[in-house]
Parts: C-alpha cells; sequence; structure tokens
C-alpha cells in the first residue's frame, strides 16, 4: 500500500478508517499527535509516525493518554494544529485534563481535535461505553463519521472548527468505521508551516470568571454551523412514512436495511455527522415531515434523547411523530449492531415479513451445522511467553495451597480469566488495576485475609498506570506480589514500543527506562526470570510469595513476544511427540498437553490415541517440550533463517 | 470500463483461523477491486484472543454503493473458507441455496478450552455437507499445495489464486500482480507461484 501523505489528490484508495483520519489530518496540515495504543483507535499515530519526517510534523507514542492530551494541548496553544488519539479507555484516563482545557480554550492558538475510538460490543475492550456522553457534559463540540471518506472530511474540517471556536473538539468514531476499510478519495495536502510560539497573552482569567458560560457561547457557535455542515445528510423521498435518524457505523447498516426492504421510497434516513451539539432546526424541519421516526444508533440513544428532548420543546403546535429506538425497545442500548438488527424493527414498523432465507435451506444447513460446527475459542498464541509465566504461576499458587490468586491487565494479559491462563486471574479492568487491586488486598490480613496475592501488569501498563499502585503498596507497606509480564513490546494492538524498549513512534532510540531500575529505586526486592524456564520460574515464584513481611515484591517475567521474534527471525526449535514415549490415553498426565496446557500446536489424535504437533501452527518455541511427564514432546535446533 | 459483477452488492466472506492469514487473503481481494474502480467495504470480525479463533472478513463490493461492514444474515454470494468447519460456521449463518463455496479441506482443530475433549466432525462428511448447502463447491488443497510450495502459511495466496481463476470476480492474474507487487515487492516471485498454482488448481477443479 502507498503511503497515505501519497501526494494525488482526486486518487481513490481504500483506507482503514484510522487511516482516513490521519489523511484528514494531513490535509489540514498537523504539525503534532501523540496518542497511547488501544484498539480501535491504534492505527491512527503509526500511519503519521511514518511520514512524520518529510511532513515537517511531530509524532509520539506518550506514557499514556492524558500526558497525550496533555503534550497535543501545548502544541496547539502553541499555534500548532494537534491532535490526540484513543480508545474509550483512553478518554476516561484523560478526562481530568480535558475537562479543564474543555473550559480554558486553546488562548487563541491552532486547532486540537481529541479523536475518541469506542468499541461498541467491546470486543477488544474491557468494557462498552458510548463516550458521545463525555462531550455533552464537557459541553465541547463533537462529530462522528458514517463511512471512511467522511472519517477522513471531518478531520480536516474540525480543525478548522476547533480552531473557528477557539476551542476543543472531539472525532468519535466506533470499531465499525476506525477497523473497517472502504473507497476514500483524496484532496490535497497542505504543509505543516507554522511557526511554534507561545503567546504570554491574554493572561489565564483567574479567580471567580466561570469560564464554562464562554464554552455555552462556542455551543451556540457550533450548532450554527452544524445546521448546514455537509456531514449531515438526508436521503430519501420528500415525505416519508417513517424517518430513520442515525450516525456512525449505524448509518450502513440502516441504509442496507432500507434496500433489502426495497423501502428507498417510502422510509427516508437523516444521517446525522454532528451530533453534540444537536442541529435543531435541521432536525425540527425532518420532523415536521413525517409521523413516525426510528432511531437507529449503537448503545445509548444519544441522539434519541436530544431529538426527543427538542421535540418535547416545540410545544403541542410542534411536530409530534412517534417515536421508535431503544425507549420503546425496538432497539438494545448495548452491543454493536448489524443490517439484520435494523431490519427487525424496520420490518415491524412497517408491517412487513422478512425471511432471511429459503426456510427448507435454513433448517437443512441446521441440522448439519448443530453436528458439526465446533466451538473455537481463542487463546494464547503458540509460543505465547505469557502461558509459560501463567503456567509458572498457575503451579506456584498450587504448591503454596493457599487458594492464592492473581489479578489481570487489559490487553494479551487479560487471557489470565480464561484457560489461556489456567483461571489464574480473577479480577482487574483499568489499566494499572492489576497493581492497585492487589495492594488493596494486601491490606487486609487485619480482617483476617491470608491469601497469597499476584499483580499482573503487562510491560506498557506498568509504566501507563502501573507505577503509583506500586509506589503506594511500598509506602504504606501492603503485602502482595507483582508480576509484569514483559514481553517487549504492547502487542495487543500492533507491537508499539514502550519507555522499557527506548525506542520512540518515530523511530529514533530515546532513553530506555528498564522496569527493574524503577522498581530497584524504590527499595524493594526485584527477580527477573524467564518464563520459557518454567522449573526455575516456578520456584521463584513460590518463594517470593512466600517472602512476605516488607511491602510488595517484583516478579519481572521477561521473554520476547513470539510474534515479534517470528516476525525477526524463523523458528529455533523443530518439535515433534515421540510417539514412543508418549503414553497417550495410558498416562497419568490426562492428556495434561492438550487439556490443561493447551497450546494451539498441540493436537489429540484420535485414531492414535496420541498426542501431536501441528506443524502449521507449531512455532517452534519448544516449551512444551518441558511439561510433558514422560519427556515424549522432544526437539531440535531448526536451522537459523531470516523470517520470510 | 468497469466489469460487470455477477451481482451488486457482491458480499464475499473469508474465513479461517486467526493466524491462517486471512487478512492478507482479504487485503489482496479488495485492493485489487478498488483498483478496478469498485467501491469497496471490508469489515471484519475477530475474537479478542490472539490466535485459536474464528477470523471472520467481509468484503461487500458495488459500483454505487458504499455497503454495511457486515453481511446480513443468508446473504452471503461467495464464501471462501481456509478451514472445513469455518466453512460451515459461514454457511449456517450466511448460506443461502446460491452460495457458491471454495474450501481448503485441511482441518485445524480447536483447541479444548472446556477440558472434556473436542470432536473434530468426520472430514468426509463435513465435506459431503458444504457441498450440499453450496450452489458449488471448489476444494482446494491450498495448505497442502502451498507446503509444497515451500511454506503452508501461503495457502492464503493459493486460494486468492483459485478465485481469481474461478472467475466468481471481475479481477484477473495481472490485476493480482499488481497488488501482489505493491505489497510484497521483496517476495512477489514465490507469491506469483502460489496466485499461478490456485489458478491451475481450480482449472482442473472444473
Amino acid at each position: 500500500m502507498p503511503d497515505i501523505d501519497i501526494d494525488a489528490p482526486g486518487k481513490t484508495m481504500m483506507l482503514m478508517g484510522n487511516e482516513a483520519i490521519a489523511r484528514g489530518a494531513l490535509e489540514a496540515g498537523v504539525g503534532f499527535i501523540a496518542s497511547y495504543p488501544g484498539t480501535p483507535s491504534s492505527e491512527i499515530l503509526p500511519a503519521l509516525a511514518e511520514v512524520a519526517e518529510r511532513r515537517n510534523l511531530y509524532a509520539e507514542w506518550s506514557i499514556n493518554e492524558m500526558v497525550a492530551l496533555m503534550n497535543a494541548a501545548a502544541a496547539a496553544t502553541a499555534g500548532i494544529r494537534a491532535m490526540a488519539t484513543m480508545k474509550q479507555n483512553g478518554t476516561n484516563v484523560a478526562l481530568d485534563f480535558m475537562a479543564t482545557l474543555a473550559s480554558n480554550g486553546l488562548r487563541g492558538g491552532a486547532g486540537l481535535i481529541l479523536v475518541n475510538a469506542d468499541d461498541p460490543g467491546r470486543r477488544n475492550s474491557p468494557n462498552e461505553q458510548d463516550t458521545r456522553g463525555v462531550a455533552k457534559m464537557l459541553d465541547i463540540p463533537l462529530l462522528e463519521p458514517g463511512d471512511f471518506q467522511e472519517a477522513k472530511d471531518m478531520t480536516r474540517w474540525l480543525f478548522e472548527l476547533s480552531e473557528e471556536l477557539d476551542s476543543l473538539v472531539m472525532l468519535r468514531t466506533v470499531a465499525k468505521i476506525s477497523h473497517t476499510r472502504g473507497n476514500v478519495t483524496l484532496g490535497e495536502l497542505m504543509p505543516n508551516e507554522r511557526p511554534a510560539h507561545f503567546p504570554l497573552f491574554p493572561r489565564p482569567q483567574a479567580g471567580s470568571i466561570n469560564l464554562h458560560a464562554r464554552a455555552h457561547e462556542k455551543l451556540d457557535r457550533a450548532k450554527k454551523q452544524f445546521e448546514t455542515a455537509p456531514f449531515n445528510r438526508y436521503l430519501g423521498p420528500d415525505e416519508p412514512e417513517l424517518l430513520v435518524i442515525t450516525c456512525g457505523a449505524s448509518f450502513l447498516h440502516a441504509m442496507e436495511a432500507v434496500r433489502i426492504l426495497e423501502l428507498q421510497d417510502r422510509v427516508g434516513v437523516l444521517k446525522l455527522g454532528t451530533i453534540w451539539p444537536l442541529p435543531e432546526a435541521l432536525v425540527e424541519k425532518h420532523l415536521g415531515k413525517t409521523r413516525q421516526v426510528l432511531f437507529v444508533e449503537e448503545v445509548h440513544p444519544f441522539v434519541e434523547q436530544s431529538v426527543m428532548e427538542l421535540a418535547a420543546s416545540l410545544g403541542p403546535t410542534g411536530p409530534r411523530p412517534v417515536f421508535y429506538g431503544k425507549r420503546s425497545g425496538h432497539l438494545p442500548p448495548y452491543g454493536e449492531l448489524n443490517p439484520d438488527e435494523v431490519i427487525k424493527p424496520l420490518a415491524e414498523i412497517m408491517d412487513l415479513t422478512y425471511q432471511s432465507r429459503d426456510p427448507g435451506y435454513a433448517a437443512q444447513v441446521q441440522a448439519a451445522s448443530s453436528q458439526e460446527v465446533i466451538v473455537r475459542l481463542g487463546t494464547l498464541c503458540p509460543g505465547c511467553p505469557h502461558r509459560a509465566s501463567y503456567w509458572a504461576i498457575h503451579r506456584a499458587l498450587q504448591l503454596d495451597g493457599r487458594e492464592g490468586f492473581a489479578t489481570a491487565d487489559n490487553g494479551c494479559m487479560s487471557a489470565g480469566y480464561g484457560p489461556g491462563g489456567f483461571f489464574v486471574a480473577k479480577i482487574g479492568g483499568a489499566m494499572g488495576g492489576g497493581a492497585g487491586l492487589a495492594d488493596g488486598y494486601g491490606k487486609l490480613k487485619r480482617f483476617g485475609f491470608d491469601q497469597p496475592v499476584i499483580g499482573g501488569l503487562g510491560d506498557s501498563t506498568f509504566y501507563h498506570a502501573g507505577i503509583p499502585a506500586l509506589l503506594n503498596g511500598v509506602w504504606n507497606q501492603s503485602n502482595f506480589t507483582l508480576v509484569v509480564y514483559d514481553n517487549s513490546a504492547t502487542a495487543m494492538t500492533g507491537f508499539q514500543p514502550h519507555p522499557g524498549v527506548g525506542m520512540t513512534a518515530m523511530g529514533v532510540q530515546g532513553k530506555a527506562v528498564p522496569i527493574e531500575d524503577i522498581c530497584r529505586a524504590f527499595g524493594i526486592r526485584v527477580e527477573i526470570c524467564d518464563p520459557f524456564e518454567l522449573e526455575k520460574t516456578t520456584g521463584v515464584m513460590l518463594d517470593v510469595v512466600r517472602d512476605e513481611g516488607h511491602g510488595p515484591r517484583v516478579v519481572i517475567m521477561r521473554h520476547e513476544c513470539e510474534l515479534q521474534r517470528a516476525r525477526r527471525e524463523s523458528a529455533p526449535y523443530r518439535v515433534w511427540v515421540n510417539p514412543d514415549k508418549c503414553l497417550g490415553e495410558s498416562c497419568g498426565c490426562d492428556r495434561l498437553c492438550v487439556r490443561i496446557f493447551r497450546c494451539p500446536g498441540l493436537r489429540w489424535n484420535a485414531e492414535t490415541g496420541k498426542s501431536e504437533i501441528d506443524e502449521v501452527i507449531c512455532c517452534g518455541c519448544g516449551l512444551c517440550t518441558d511439561i510433558c511427564p514422560q519427556g515424549a514432546i522432544e526437539k531440535a535446533p531448526a536451522a537459523k533463517g531470516v523470517a520470510s | 470500463m468497469m466489469k460487470e459483477l455477477m451481482k451488486d452488492p457482491l458480499s464475499l466472506i473469508v474465513i479461517g483461523v486467526a493466524g491462517q492469514g486471512n487478512v492478507v487473503t482479504s487485503f489482496l481481494i479488495c485492493d485489487a477491486l478498488v483498483n478496478q474502480g469498485f467501491l469497496v467495504t471490508f469489515g471484519q470480525s475477530y475474537p479478542p484472543q490472539q490466535r485459536g479463533g474464528p477470523v471472520i472478513n467481509y468484503i461487500r463490493v458495488s459500483k454505487s454503493i458504499q455497503a454495511s461492514p457486515i453481511i446480513p444474515e443468508g446473504r452471503a454470494d461467495v464464501i471462501v473458507a481456509m478451514e472445513p468447519v469455518e466453512a460451515m460456521r459461514m454457511l449456517s449463518q450466511y448460506g443461502n441455496p446460491d452460495v457458491l463455496t471454495m474450501v481448503n479441506p485441511r482441518p485445524i482443530q480447536a483447541i479444548d478450552t472446556t477440558g472434556q475433549g473436542i470432536k473434530y466432525p468426520s472430514l468426509d462428511k463435513l465435506m459431503e455437507d458444504i457441498t450440499a448447502l453450496s450452489a458449488k463447491t471448489w476444494v482446494i488443497q491450498a495448505t497442502e499445495e502451498a507446503a509444497k510450495l515451500g511454506n503452508p502459511i501461503m495457502a492464503n495466496v493459493v486460494l486468492v489464486g483459485a478465485l481469481v481463476g474461478s472467475g466468481v470476480l471481475p479481477l484477473n492474474r495481472e490485476a493480482m500482480e499488481a497488488v501482489l507487487a505493491e505489497r510484497f515487492p521483496k517476495a512477489l516471485e514465490s507469491n506469483m507461484k502460489a496466485l499461478d498454482r490456485g489458478i491451475e488448481l481450480v482449472k482442473q477443479h472444473a
């Protein structure tokens, strides 16, 4: 794929929603972007970092989202167009600073966009959240693209709006836009040629002046612009029998539903791009032309409530359509939508019967699939060092025998809740939560608590939000073990570097700050293990867990992410099961390798009654050779080479 | 001049088990279609874990609309499955009497997440049912053929070749060569070999 800064106005490319946002920023002359990785927002920053040098812009992975937003705000108030990008959980982290920034404005500086990518259905998130409410709470404008072209065009437009209002503005996307690809026609690139300078005037308005009033005056100005903004579109007959009001990815589903039910001549679709504040005159005009409205949006009834509030304010002479949506129970107030979930209420309201396919076929496919479609749950990758770490913890806690448990981190570490992590993790949530929760349990001895607690953090999370929790434990002498799973990457979101690695987003070597240096500065016991040395690691874990009475201890499980390693070089070992040694069903291990250890590269051969390696999936890490009690899994060094 | 689609929008599913490379398969198809001037939407559905779960790619192609990134129930026109159970999984949700199915018959076992054991269905019966539930089925030994070419992971490019050779998409060898050259400039030769092998296989099939 060509780089996103290709200078070819009018060319149509297939771009991911996130890449389209990055392109839009380049067409607006963005100069500064800061971010912390989080699905589904992660691809915006790398797309810009890739071209940063030649486009005269600065791009960084920041240590967390609040610092990212602070950085971007500094650039904007010094006259450089700036953007901070994050997922919903990141916006929560940034919220404190964001709230004051929303009132204070940009001191007459350059445009500043906060890009928030939500994850309806929480496929890749610890929670489901509709972050549109944040814009309403902070009184800042919010736009949401309904396709890939808009993702680009809106980003560009928002820089202008931000400058005009002297306000932080928010671009909200959802996974099905950010992580979906579609056609985007490129516009002109704008070079970033602004000099950075911080104006000493105006002086900050201190004391009793309530800046919140000014935010409302800005919102009123935004609303006037929104009434005619190109991102609000109406498609359908002049006086539709039913008006669908929609936004975001739901727009694509709604259009599909209208086409499938062949309702183009009867149903109109009002697609809103300017979500907050609501373009009230525009909406009122469309409400006056129909007797029924169906709201199609994901998660909260955000637009639904805004429109119903508007309708109520228009009084008895105003339009009075019947409203269908989440309040009426036609759509769920949670989860990701799809075309089928729109077809259903639409058919019901329009009094149509809809059959998705021939019933005879449906019965036939149901009969076959109910027998043949096996459950296929995901797990940690073959060769994942976390599997080894969790195995060592699982064993150590069993040996300790006091009902010990672990807390979990987000990202790959969340496998600890399931079979991939041998169910060692029981509670977690939020970046750094693994440390903060363990710190809390570590203070409950006075109430009779005697279970060992192992706090869990990924390496990137340690820097993001783990340090304050650990330091709190040291200060208050809490009894817990903190395990930092250091695979030298933010693997789940796409291998972004972090301070432990030292490499920056723009590919230059910054200063690496190792986890152990920080922990040792706190004056506590620090152990570093290679989890692939299973026996040794298990022994260290047991010893550290029992080393109680002087505050937290840290174990760093250090082994590179297998996917990252495999990008660079070929497999270290050739691995096979020796059928003469594998005792199969008759072994006392009860199929330990495939039933408990469960690396995807191991499989059970029902015909031979023995385990075997699936050579297509096995990554050749060799870890499983250490778990077989019969030593039946064997390995030999593979011919070394560079990954293809 | 834009070529004709057999349907508009044309709805294609590329399905595999995470790690099989079906996202790359989809990229190649989508890039080539966009280059031909079509409006393409490429949506994905995947579980949060990295390996072992199914990864569904939805590709929608049209001359005039940017379609939804998710295919409605019973509305797939073409299913390309890198694994046979996954072909059945897609038929159960998106299949219909007119669906065209291309399947790599190489099974991938599910990880035993319950500890109770997971019984992989009889492959013969599975392939028989897939064929019965599809208007046309191409069985392409993609993993086996890719292994013969030196790397089983290239099964995905073999399947792209078979898809192009089958003629269900408005794409030809040249269109694919252009996108392979763009995505894999250093490994163009081996990828073209895999592509050509796929084209050959589907021709033999007919």
